[in-house]
């Protein structure tokens, strides 16, 4: 539990957040990075498994951007959040009988950014990676990410 | 004034008696003498273990039981925030019949708890029993499904379905041990358990502590099969073979969203024959899209076990030729598309995986294998998306899901006609809150959506032609259609017509983590904002607390009767497979 007093924890929060816009706008490089669709990321589609499509291993280890819609975080802190395909309209992190679409990409903030509103289509810049990994600390498994991303409303 | 003065001492009064240990099972609880469970007690405070005292019937329990229970001096909640003290005695079986009053005390604590272990009849009454599930099956879905299937002329239906001819035997309350409310866990494990449970536990008792894999156990009726029986089992379903309904028939978790872990407990019960979805579960972690957490490869491991493999519809159909000893079909990555989607609209993920079967086909290939074991066999079949389908209240999609329900249930009576010895049970697990109350008729004059619903006599008749005489609709967009409406749901927006694109999203979270109407339907020409009136973290339409109606025909048909709690139907079941019979 946090000792920090709400409203001043708020008003800096929010400060960093409003530091964070302009930069953030400058820091995005008008077409320096590829970008790559949702229906680009897997070349099979299969019962026992997927597979990366060619552009995802070509791509890995490069900044990419991705065009999604942010999904309910898990937690107003977290450091990550899950991109779709589609808004979800369900919350697998809140609701147990719902759960993610096979196609996320998992989006690792380079700096923590104030979450948007969730149906609002946002574009994903990041340092594309594949391969299973675990959260270490929400345990949560994912097989693409962005890391070091930050995200604009698309 | 004094009355709240009053009120706030008997309150306080109320809270120092609640300082009673709580037992599990609970007081009231019906057992299958001879099935294994699990004896927990928790107390309020920590105790000492010589000041515990457990009698039953009068007699320490030691001398009944035949085992001494673990103590446990301190269990610990969140953030190591201690508890109480706790009593655990596992896989405890009671091998008479009879009434058993459990008296707990150490230093204030006290409580008492009745269970009635019962036995069965000697001589099974049926060799088989199908029984079929449709998720959230309420009145208004089959009133739904015979109209839109059928048709209706000057107020009769212009034909039955198959379920029409199955009688309604008795309600069923589908309450949970800590709610009035409930869900697909709690209800379908009580089915398959004879116990009932808290909001999502599966073949468990909910207790205190946060681990999810270590509450108090009960029986499935798929352990009990294999204890008693070598009876073959089967479990088919549109959803992942993981979600809860399938899953209450073998699993043991507080958290049915322990997936990765119900495949393993299916594994462990290894279903003759199991159909469904959900395969990124049964993926070791490495494989591109798995879900699981650990390396662990049950493609291979359930294939090691005898199982053929089938993973569309082509290789269903040549499993029904399979010699080998059991049948995994694992036809989505996650839930089957629902019927509309499949076969009708291609929609939904049906271009990723266009060869997926329907309900009908699993039950027709899981009966075809189920029944060459002379020794009988228990079938679970369940329509999952009437459920699935009904929380985002996307009416057209249940209704045609609750059509292909029926068209299961025809399958199981086909084969009872020449099956005589099989029990059929048709039910839900629970219901939604969800009524017919008209038609739309788009003639109607106007542009406002609204002013074309029909209610009384301006209803009149839908006008849904099925030409090829398949059951469905032939197009679910027809002028004049019926008109569902929920009592309940999120913020959105009705727009009166059915969803052609993919199934409706009625609310979307927002960055408050409430529930907001889904903007991508404001513009539907005729659509109007309906205020959602449960609370804004809820994202979709709830269940409803009504009861559910049981049907049932065949031998042991005659134990359902009246009203009867959810856990008492399992006592029907295991009555007509005579699981508690008398040993010699």
């Amino acid at each position: 539990m946090t000792e920090t007093h709400p409203a001043f924890f708020n008003r800096r929060r929010m400060l960093c957040a409003l530091a964070a816009l302009p930069t953030l706008a400058l820091a995005r490089p008008a077409l320096a990075s590829d970008t790559l669709g949702f229906g680009e990321l897997y070349k099979k589609f299969g019962i026992l498994g997927l597979e990366f499509s060619d552009k995802v291993k070509r791509l890995a280890g490069q900044e990419v951007t991705v065009k999604g819609f942010m999904a309910p975080p898990l937690k107003a802190e977290a450091d990550f959040f899950v991109l779709t395909e589609i808004p979800m309209s369900l919350c697998p992190f809140c609701s147990s009988d719902a759960d993610w679409p096979d196609n996320i990409l998992v989006v690792y903030l380079a700096r923590k950014q104030t979450f948007v509103q969730f149906n609002a289509p946002i574009e994903a810049q990041g340092v594309l990676e594949y391969g299973s990994w675990i959260d270490p600390d929400t345990g949560f498994v994912s097989q693409l990410r962005l890391r070091e991303a930050a995200f604009n409303t698309a | 004034m004094r009355k709240l003065i009053l009120a706030l001492a008997s309150a306080t009064v109320l809270a120092g008696a609640a300082n009673a240990a709580t037992v599990y099972p609970i007081d009231r609880a019906t057992i299958l003498v001879g099935s294994p469970f699990d004896f927990k007690v928790e107390f309020d405070a920590v105790v000492k273990p010589e000041d515990v005292k457990v009698t039953v019937n009068g007699q320490d329990y030691e001398a009944v039981f035949g085992k001494k229970a673990e103590f446990v001096a301190e269990e610990k909640g969140a953030e190591d925030m201690v508890l109480g003290s706790a009593l655990t005695l596992r896989g405890l079986t009671i091998a008479t019949a009879g009434d058993y009053k459990v008296e707990v005390t150490a230093g204030s604590e006290t409580k008492s708890v009745n269970w009635d272990v019962y036995g069965t009849a000697t001589e099974a009454k049926a060799k088989n029993i199908i029984f079929l599930v449709a998720d959230g099956l309420s009145v208004a879905h089959r009133t739904g499904a015979r109209i839109m299937s059928k048709g209706m002329t000057e107020g009769k239906a212009n034909g039955r379905l198959a379920m029409d001819d199955i009688p309604p035997v008795a309600f069923i309350g589908t309450s949970s041990t800590h709610s009035i409310a409930t869900d697909s866990a709690n209800t379908m494990s009580a089915y398959m358990t004879g116990h009932k449970s808290r909001v999502n536990a599966l073949g468990v008792y909910a207790d205190r502590t946060p681990a999810s894999l270590d509450d108090p156990k009960v029986e499935t009726i798929a352990e009990a099969l294999r204890r008693t029986t070598t009876k073959s089992i089967g479990i088919v379903t549109t959803s992942e073979v993981e979600d809860a309904t399938p899953a209450a028939v073998v699993s043991h978790t507080r958290k049915r969203a322990d997936k990765e872990q119900i495949v393993g407990m299916l594994f462990d019960v290894k279903p003759d024959v199991l159909f469904g979805g959900g395969s990124v579960y049964f993926l070791g972690k490495d494989t591109p899209g798995s879900k699981r957490k650990d390396d662990k490869d049950y493609i291979a491991e359930f294939k090691n076990a005898g199982y053929a493999l089938a993973t569309d519809k082509t290789e269903l159909a040549a499993l029904s030729g399979s010699n080998q000893d059991k049948l995994l079909g694992l036809f989505h990555t996650a839930n089957l598309d629902v019927t509309l989607d499949r076969e009708f609209l291609k929609k939904g993920t049906v271009d990723k995986l266009p060869n997926q079967p329907g309900l009908v086909e699993m039950t027709k290939v899981a009966l075809d294998k189920l029944s060459k074991n002379p020794e009988g066999f228990f079938l679970v079949v369940e329509a999952a998306s009437v459920d699935k389908m009904s929380h985002p209240l996307d009416w057209d999609r249940a209704l045609v899901e609750t059509i292909e329900f029926d068209k299961a249930v025809g399958v199981a009576r086909e084969f009872a006609a020449s099956n005589p010895d099989t029990l059929i049970v048709v039910t839900g697990d629970h219901t939604h809150g969800v009524g017919i109350i008209g038609t739309v008729d788009d003639e109607k004059p106007g542009d406002e959506m609204r002013q074309k619903v029909g209610t009384y006599d301006e209803a009149g008749f839908p006008n849904y032609e099925d030409k090829n005489g398949d059951g469905y609709p032939d197009r679910i967009d027809v002028s004049r259609r019926l008109f569902l409406s929920a009592n309940n749901g999120p913020d959105h927006y009705e727009t009166f017509r059915p969803k052609l694109d993919g199934p409706f999203v009625p609310a979307v979270q927002n960055e408050a983590k409430e529930y907001v109407a889904n903007e991508a339907y404001k513009d539907v020409p005729g659509a109007v904002f309906v205020q959602g009136n449960i609370p804004k973290d809820g994202d979709t339409g709830v269940h409803a607390v009504d009861d559910i109606v049981l049907q049932a025909i065949g031998p042991g048909s005659e134990g359902f009767r009246g009203y009867m709690e959810q856990s008492d139907v399992y006592r029907v079941l295991v009555d007509a497979f005579a699981l508690g019979a008398p040993k010699e």
